[in-house]
This record gives C-alpha cells, structure tokens and sequence, in this order.
C-alpha cells in the first residue's frame, strides 16, 4: 500500500467507585433504569456537584502510571452540548488544565517495543443511556439516567500507531495496565472501557498528516481493529481516485461491518468550554502524588520479566500468569509458602486455568487457596502420594475447598512406598503375565509399561510409580 | 459592534432556542447595542493579569466514596413531561 | 404599633412570651395578603395550610414549654427561585410553570430546622435576571411606597413582601444586586453575604461565581439573626467554606470610633440622583459624628464593572439554564419534530425575552473565536475590580456608597431598554464580582416620598464589621422604622 496508515485512540474507561462523579447514587451496573438517580445527576434545578474522592485518586494514579506530567493545579470546565441523555446539556469534564499530559506508553508488537505518546489523561463525567425503540418508525426514544454522572476517565492517544498489531497490543495493554491499578473493571461488554479511534492517511515518506476520520461504535477490540482495516481501505480507495478525506466522525456499523457518516451530530461542535465555578480548584502537592505513586502495583511488563528472571519461567508462561494480575498474585502467593515456582507455575497453567474454565469458576472467588496448592505439590514432593493421585486430590480440592492432607486421609490414598508390598504385587503380576515377561525379554518395549500398569492398578494407582519401576527392573533381571 | 444575521442564527442555534423573524431583528439590534457597550473593556491592558473565576481561596473539595440513598422513580418523574414506564420519553433524535 | 409592622424580634419576643399565638400570627398574614396583595402582588403562591400547620405545632410546643428554633413563628417568604420541596417553584418563568421540587435548598430546610413558617413563594424577574422584577412571566410587583413604581429586582417581590408589612423576613438572592438594590428601592434591609458564606444548594442557578442567597429584613437586627441561621457550610455546595461562622450579634452595639469609611470617588457620576446624593452626605455626617473617618478612596476599575458582569454572569447562565429543555420536568412543547425541534420551541416559548437575550450573549461570549476577547478578557478585568477593593481595605475598614443611583423608577420607564436597565446595578455589580459582602440600609427618602437606600461593602468574611458598621447608624436614625402605607 503506498499509504502510510495513521492511528490514534481514545479510551474511555469507567471508575470503579461504589458512588458517581459527583453524588452519592450507586455506579453498579445493571440496575432497573432510573433507580440509581438523584436531584444532582438528574440535574435538577438548584443542584450542585460535589467531587468524589476516590474517582479523583483513581484518575491521578491513572495518569501516573502513563507517566503524564500532573501539574499542581487542576480544576474542570463545562463542555456544552444538547442531547437528550445529558442532563444539563452540559458535561462537566476537563480541557483547559487536563490532570495528566504528555505521558506514554511502551507496547510489545512482535517482539519489540514501541512507545505510544499519550497526549492526555483526564476526568469527566458519563451520560445516561438513550434506547431507540426497536418498533420500525417510532417517533420516540427513552432514557435511563443510571449512567448519568458516573466516573469517567478520558485517554488519549498521540496518533503513534501505525497498523492494527501496534493498536491490538495498545488495548491490551492498557486494559491490562488499568485492571492492575484496579482503578476501572474493564468490562467492554458493560461499557465499562470503550475505544474510539481516529484513522488518517498519508503518502509513504510524508510528513504531514493527513485529515482524520473519527469513528465511533466500536463495541469490542476486534471491531476497532476491523474498523480500522476497512478505514485504511476506504481512505485509500478515496485518494487514489483523486478525491479528498474530509475530517468527520463516522459511526461503526457492527453488523454490515462498515462505516457510515454521522450526519448532525457532526457540525465541528463548539463546546464552549469554561471554567467550572460550581467545582473549586484542585491542588496536587508531593505528598499527595507521591502516596498515589507509591500505591501503584508492579505493573505486566514488569511482572513478567521478573517471573521469567527470577523464578525461570518461560515468556510463555509468565505471559500466561501476568494476564490477570489475580493469577499472578496467586501464584506468588503459593511461591511463598513453597518455593518451587516451576512446578506451581505447571499446576496453574495447567490444571487450574483448565479447571476454571471447565468449571467456569469465577478466578476471584476460588476454593482452592494458594497455601493448599502449596501443601499437595509438597506432599508429592515428599512422596506421600504420586502425581496420578495428586490429580485426584486437586479436583476434589477445586470443588470443596478441603485440605490435601484432609482428602489424602479420607481417601486413604496414601502412596505406597513399602519395598516388600510392592514386591509381592510385582511377584503377582510376573507371576500372572508369563507371555508378556517372554514379550519382555525378547525385547518389546510396551511389556514393561504394560507390567507397570498391571502393578498400579492392582495398587489401585498408588504405588509409587518410580519404586515400581525400579524392583520390576531388578526382579526381571535387567 | 454590530453583529450580523448569521451570527444571531447561529447563537439562537446553539441556545437551542427558535427565533422569528422579527425576534432575529429585534435580538440583532439589542445585542449589538450591548456588545458595542462591552467594547470598553478593550481599552484596558490585561497582558499581565490572570483570569478571575473563584472569589474563595479554598481548594481541594471532596466527598468520600460512601453511598446515599438516590430518590425514588416517582420523585424522579414526578415532574416529568412524558415518561413510559420506567423510562424519561423524548421525541427521537434525527440524525 | 400593627402587629405586622413589628420586626422578628419584636413578633419573635411576643410569641415566646405568650402574648401571641404563632397560628393567630398567621392567620393575620394571610389576611393581610388578601387585603394588599392583589394590589402589590408579592406573592406567586402561598403555603397556607402547611404554614398553619407548623404555626399550631409551635404552639404547642411553646405551651408545653418544649424548645423552640431561633426563627420560632417567624413568617418568612421565599423568592421563587429557591427550591422548596413540595411547594411550587418556577423562578418567574413559564418553563418551570408546574415544576415542584423533591427537595428543599439548603436555606430552606434551615429555616425549617429553627421554626420559621414559610408563607409563600415571591415573585422576582425571570430566572433573576432584571433589576425591577417587570420580566417575571407572571405578574408585576408594586412598590408599597408607591403603586406605580417598580419594587426594584430581581427580588422584587420578597422586598414587596417585607416593606408592605406582610412577613417582617424574606430570603432573595443577590448576583449582581438583586437583594441589595430592591432593598434600597423599598426602603428595608438587604444583606448579600461573602460569595461562599451560605450554601446555593437548592438556589437555581443564575451565575454560579456570583450568586449568594440574601437575607431581606425591617432592620439589621434581623438581618443579623437571619444570617446567623443560614450561613455556614454545606458539604452539598463545593463553593460553600470552612470558614465558622462568627457570633454576629456580639459587640455590634460598640461604637464605632476610629472607623475607616472609605468613599470611591469613581461613585459619584452624573447618572446619580440629587436626592440619592443629598441622603449619602446626609449619611456621612452622621457617621463622622459617630467617630468614623471618612477617606477618600479609589476604585478606578468601577466604571468597567457592568460590562465585566454581562459578559461573566450571561456566559455562565447561557451553561445553567441550558437543562430547561422540557426532557425531565418543566414545559414541554408539543407538536415537535424530533428532539432538536422540542428544545427550539419549548425554550423559545418557555423563556421571555430578558432570558433569550442573555442566554445568547452568554453563548456568544463563550463560542468558538471569541471566548479569549470575551470570556477571558472579562475574567481578567473582574481580577482588576477584585484587586482594587484588596488595595482598598488595606487603607479603610469599609466601603461606603449609594446602592442605586435612583429612586424607585416607573413601572415600564426602563423596560424597552434592555442597557439602561443593566446601568442600574452600577454600585452593586463590583461586590459580586470580588465576593464581598454588601448590605443596603434606608438612609433616607427621595423629594417624592421615595426610599433611598445607602451600601456599605466589607472585605471577605468581614459580616461582622459590616453589620456592626449598619447597626451604628440604624441605631442613629429612624428611617428603618418608617412603613408604608398601602
């Protein structure tokens, strides 16, 4: 292609506080429509916003943690708009002091590191909802104001982006980075994180940019990435015919997957941003920015290199760990109470996530805790029970939540590790099996694991497999 | 300072508020009257002086993040023009 | 002396001595709106039954010698564009025609914690903005000193209410000289307070930097109690502070010598009336009498004030009535097509003219190109008019000034000039702009029988002085025992 395809996103993520922006109703989702309002977020005459603590401390630490500069003085502005969903025809949010500019981001694409400039960081507040009646030409729509006022952080993007690997890892990332700081739930499904991204296109070699095309509607990751694909066509198609890209916002069409003009709600708005009075001024000192720092976790990347250096574990797994901070924080914990992170590191990704998601079991909620997982992978070790048992053992603890030791002991599933019993068993099975012994020592490989497994279920799977091994080999002479 | 039809239209526009013909005369005149008023204000040189918003020297107001009751859907519409239900009701938005 | 005619002190004193009953209080009131009101026309509407109620329930409580509030059987009337829960509040407009709130402002439900009995919703110029109450949608006030002239605005009707001898206490509220200049037009006390002393939750927004809820009283005595009830903070108003709330009744009757009253030269232009400026030296004699000196200052900024305010209180109000689109309370325009078409009429008919024009200049001044040459450029010289009066309280205590260039003006003499009209609130504009507190005492009257008001401004918090300041000269002169005959 010999155009160059530029992209820049805006992010729009929901604060987890238990109040709105600025009044105490309720932020959770999925409440009957207009259950969760009052005078101020229905904006009411008379009423006025007061600052949510919290949702302040979630959007510093967000533009900290995207290594904005937070400058010590902060207030909000008034950006005036009409639509039925915005209570006061105006949103409170910030414009001409935004809380963090001029931060970044480093992103991972193939292997390499890109850093994505992040223009700024601010706080605003959510609409409600409008919901078009599904009737074929109803005249009407209606509106819930549950999600008036809620909490909202802006980020935006420099348009560093240069294809849809670079703006895939750019999610990610920053969801995963968002879900560490704990600041936002990251739902795209509620509409907790949205994206939207702004495409244009110039000539390979071209310094300027090109005008850029807005597009909004973007429901999931997978259709900002188709958007932008079908974007850099339709841009491209465009110009190679000669014919100029106007700056305009155009909405995503999730089911025909294309884009289409927004007609009226794109006339370049003139928000007539000012200064807030019903909002007092903000002023950051050290202390303040300096406790939100410190409150910041070890964020993925770093994670990762840290499971892959310190404790030896593969890009693979460690990528796998440090998805969801939860897991990573499991599997530390189990590290501390046994250190063997390799072997606890096998048990997660394989047995546990397996189980999970068999069971779909909530990974915030589990039965088993890290210290039980800790003790089985212990008593392996010591040889109290094999690993086939172990097997055993960690379903039944994913399911009720009991001790190892406790279902070892109820079940009485004790590895045998007695030389003698063994032996006899072994005497039995030689005994009972003379074509495969003849199999055996004409030198088929399958007779001996055969012959083991004859023991084994004989022991009912608890001998130990390497003893058994071991004196089978003795006693067939080898 | 006159001002011009355009410019009335526009602003009556971004008021959201419908203006006659004889009203669009009447606020042209009546605006530029008290804009060519406002002009004074260009005779002061302000290059130096910081913009006035807040007459407190307060900051740093905040609430906790601690839950209180919202109000009940009756009184949330008990003053609403058109409501269906649960919901607020509104002309559709044409786009 | 008429019952009615007493101060709330007066009446105050009498209901706790039990030489009246608090629903007896009442039932005279009411009467007595029947007999003037529809002649002066104060009222949009009234709480009768639920004032009766509460006045019953005082007595009772005053029979069973039970405590009492501090405003315990007092009337008071509220300006309508203070929210009351379960009372009709339209802010004059027909927007808000059957708008009756959920909730009570925070003044409101003060007044109800300390036994006040709210009468009824005053009249005032639509949404606040006017200075001689004509632009209510409703109805025209009359001033009682004269029935043919204007009771000033836009608390025009809770001045009515308090100078016709209905209810001795009224709350407005004040964002360019909205209590202060009715107060003076009808010859009682008017009290706008530092921007930030009384909480503005529940007062429908005009200019959110400006507005304050004022006290309208028959003297500063109660005033000073008034203000003592509805100051303070509020955690509901951000803008509201800290700052504790002093005993103001404490010391204001000390003398006043040494008093620094300074006189801004910049005051005494040729739009002020020979009788406004024979009452203001009269004043001043009074106060050097009392001890006070008398020092020339300046506020060279003054003359910049009221272009300062029209571009900073319309641009603000263009943002706070922008929520009056009949989506969920208020007028509603039917017959719309489409949403945007439902805003367009049901605004164009809800507001009047006043409120279009300012709404637009608002929007104008903030829109796209010109919010540096206006909005910015406004907010620059309002630091300069602030600055002036930091100077100024460093050489005297307080500012001392007419509140209105005229006397009560004709009713319809300045309507169809939407500038003279603004000019009015000359005096009065710079205190909102710096958030000073201000209050307007009778200092006389015009040839024509007309009150003449005189300001006295404070540095910020500096109620104490300012009250302590207007009490010296109360105590000195009877103007604020004159009444009006209606």
């Amino acid at each position: 292609m010999k155009y160059e395809v530029v992209v820049g996103l805006e992010t729009h993520t929901e604060l987890a506080t238990v109040t709105k922006l600025f009044c105490g109703c309720s932020t959770k989702f999925g409440a009957d429509p207009n259950t969760q309002v009052c005078p101020v977020c229905l904006g009411m005459p008379g009423v006025l916003p007061v600052m949510n603590k919290k949702a302040f401390d979630y959007a510093m630490k967000s533009a900290a943690v995207l290594n904005c500069k937070i400058d010590i003085f902060t207030n909000f502005d008034r950006k005036s708009y009409y639509y039925p969903d915005l209570p006061k025809n105006y949103q409170i949010s910030q414009n001409y002091h935004n809380l963090g500019v001029d931060g970044y981001m480093d992103i991972v694409v193939n292997g390499s590191v890109k850093r994505v400039r992040i223009h700024n960081v601010h706080l605003e507040e959510e609409a409600g909802k409008l919901i078009h009646p599904e009737t074929p030409g109803a005249d009407y729509s209606l509106v819930d104001f549950n999600r008036a006022g809620v909490p909202l952080l802006e980020i935006v993007s420099y348009p560093d982006m240069r294809n849809v690997d670079e703006v895939d890892s750019y999610m990610q990332t920053l969801r995963k980075i968002l879900l560490y700081t704990e600041v936002s739930d990251c739902k795209m499904q509620e509409g907790s994180l949205r994206f939207e991204a702004s495409i244009s296109l110039r000539e390979k070699g071209v310094e300027t940019l090109g005008n850029r095309v807005e597009i909004k509607n973007l429901n999931s990751m997978k259709s900002v990435i188709k958007a932008i694909e079908y974007e850099a066509i339709r841009q491209a198609e465009l110009l190679d015919r000669g014919e100029t890209i106007d700056r305009e916002t155009r909405l995503w069409d999730e089911i025909n997957e294309k884009s289409a003009r927004m007609r009226s709600k794109e006339e370049a708005q003139d928000y007539r941003y000012f200064p807030e009075p019903d909002l007092l001024p903000v002023r950051i000192d050290d202390l303040w920015l300096s406790t939100i720092k410190a409150s910041i976790p070890e964020l993925p990347f770093a994670r990762k290199q840290r499971f892959v250096e310190v404790f030896k574990l593969s890009e693979y797994d460690a990528n796998l760990l440090i998805e969801d901070k939860v897991l990573a924080d499991y599997f530390e914990d189990c590290v501390r109470a046994l250190n063997r992170p390799k072997i606890l590191c096998n048990w997660i990704t394989n047995d546990l996530l397996r189980e999970v998601k068999d069971r779909k079991l909530d990974i915030n909620h589990l039965k088993i805790n890290a210290v039980q997982l800790a003790s089985l992978v212990e008593i392996v070790e010591k040889g109290t029970i094999n690993n086939a048992t172990a097997k055993e053992v960690f379903a039944e603890m994913i399911q009720t939540g009991k001790d190892p030791q406790k279902i070892v002991e109820e079940k009485g599933l004790i590895q045998i590790s007695d030389e003698g019993m063994i032996g006899s068993v072994i005497d039995k099975v030689i005994s009972g099996n003379p074509g495969v012994i003849d199999d055996y020592k004409k030198g088929k490989k399958n007779a001996l694991a055969f012959l083991v497994g004859q023991v084994m279920k004989e022991t009912k799977g608890k001998a130990n497999p390497k003893m058994v091994n071991e004196l089978l080999k003795e006693k067939l002479g080898v | 300072m006159k001002i011009s039809d355009n410019d009335i239209r526009y602003v009556a526009h971004l008021s959201r508020i419908s203006l006659t013909e004889n009203e669009e005369a009447l606020f042209v005149h009546q605006l530029s009257d008290i804009l060519s008023y406002i002009e004074k204000l260009n005779k002061l040189n302000t290059e130096n002086v910081e913009p006035l918003v807040y007459t407190t020297n307060a900051f740093n107001v905040f609430r906790e993040d601690v839950l209180e009751k919202s109000i009940s859907i009756d009184d949330a519409q008990s003053c609403a023009p058109s409501i269906m239900g649960v919901f607020f009701k509104v002309p559709k938005v044409i786009e | 002396m008429r019952l009615l005619e007493a101060t709330a002190l007066q009446i105050k004193q009498k209901i706790l001595s039990k030489q009246i009953r608090a629903s007896e209080l009442i039932g005279q009131v009411f009467n007595r709106i029947k007999t003037v009101d529809p002649t002066i026309q104060s009222f949009l509407s009234l709480n009768e039954d639920n004032a009766l109620k509460v006045a019953k329930e005082i007595d009772r409580k005053i029979e069973n010698n039970e405590k009492v509030g501090l405003l315990a059987g007092i009337p008071v009337a509220i300006k309508d564009n203070l929210c009351t829960k379960g009372l009709s509040t339209t802010c004059a407009s027909q927007i808000l025609k059957n708008f009756v709130p959920p909730y009570d402002a925070f003044v409101v439900k003060r007044l109800k914690e300390e036994d006040a009995i709210i009468i009824g919703k005053t009249n005032l110029d639509e949404f606040a903005m006017g200075s001689s109450t004509e632009n209510s949608s409703y109805q025209i006030t009359r001033n009682p000193w004269n029935v043919a002239c204007v009771p000033g605005g836009s608390s025009g009707g809770s001045a009515a209410a308090v100078a016709a001898n209905i209810t001795p206490m009224s709350l407005g509220s004040d964002t360019g000289g909205s209590v202060r200049q009715p107060a003076a037009l009808c010859g009682i006390v008017g009290v706008k307070p530092t921007y930030g002393r009384v909480s503005r939750y529940g007062l429908i927004a005009f200019g959110s930097s400006l507005d304050q809820v004022g006290t309208m009283t028959k003297d500063v005595m109660d005033a000073t109690l008034l203000l003592q009830v509805i100051a303070g903070k509020d955690p509901k108003d951000s803008t509201s502070v800290q700052e504790p709330v002093p005993d103001y009744l404490q010391g204001i009757e000390n003398n006043i010598n040494g008093l620094r009253i300074g006189i801004p030269k910049e005051y005494f232009t040729e739009g002020m009336h020979t009788d406004v400026h024979k009452a203001l030296k009269d004043a001043l004699c009074i106060y050097e009498k009392l001890g006070a000196k008398i020092i020339e200052v300046s506020l060279p900024h003054t003359e910049y004030a009221v272009a300062v305010y029209y571009i900073v209180a319309n641009a603000e109000a263009s943002s706070n009535l922008s929520r009056y689109d009949g989506v969920r309370y208020g007028f509603r325009s039917t017959n719309a097509k489409g949403v945007i078409d439902m805003y367009c009429r049901t605004r164009a008919k809800g507001f009047g003219n006043e409120v279009k024009r300012r709404i637009m200049l608002g929007n104008y001044a903030l829109s796209s190109g010109y919010y540096d040459a206006y909005y910015l450029k406004a907010s620059r010289v309002r630091n300069l008019i602030k600055k002036d009066f930091d100077a100024t309280f460093e050489r005297v205590d307080c500012i001392v000034g007419p509140t209105s260039p005229v006397p009560a003006f004709k009713i319809g003499e300045r309507a169809s000039n939407p500038l003279e009209m603004y000019l009015s609130d000359i005096y009065t504009i710079p205190a909102n702009l710096a958030g000073i507190p201000g209050i307007s005492i009778p200092c006389g009257f015009s040839k024509d029988g007309l009150p003449v008001g005189l300001q006295i401004l404070a540095r910020h918090f500096d109620e104490k002085k300012m009250l302590h300041v207007a009490y010296a000269f109360e105590r000195e002169t009877d103007y604020h025992l004159k009444r009006a005959v209606v």
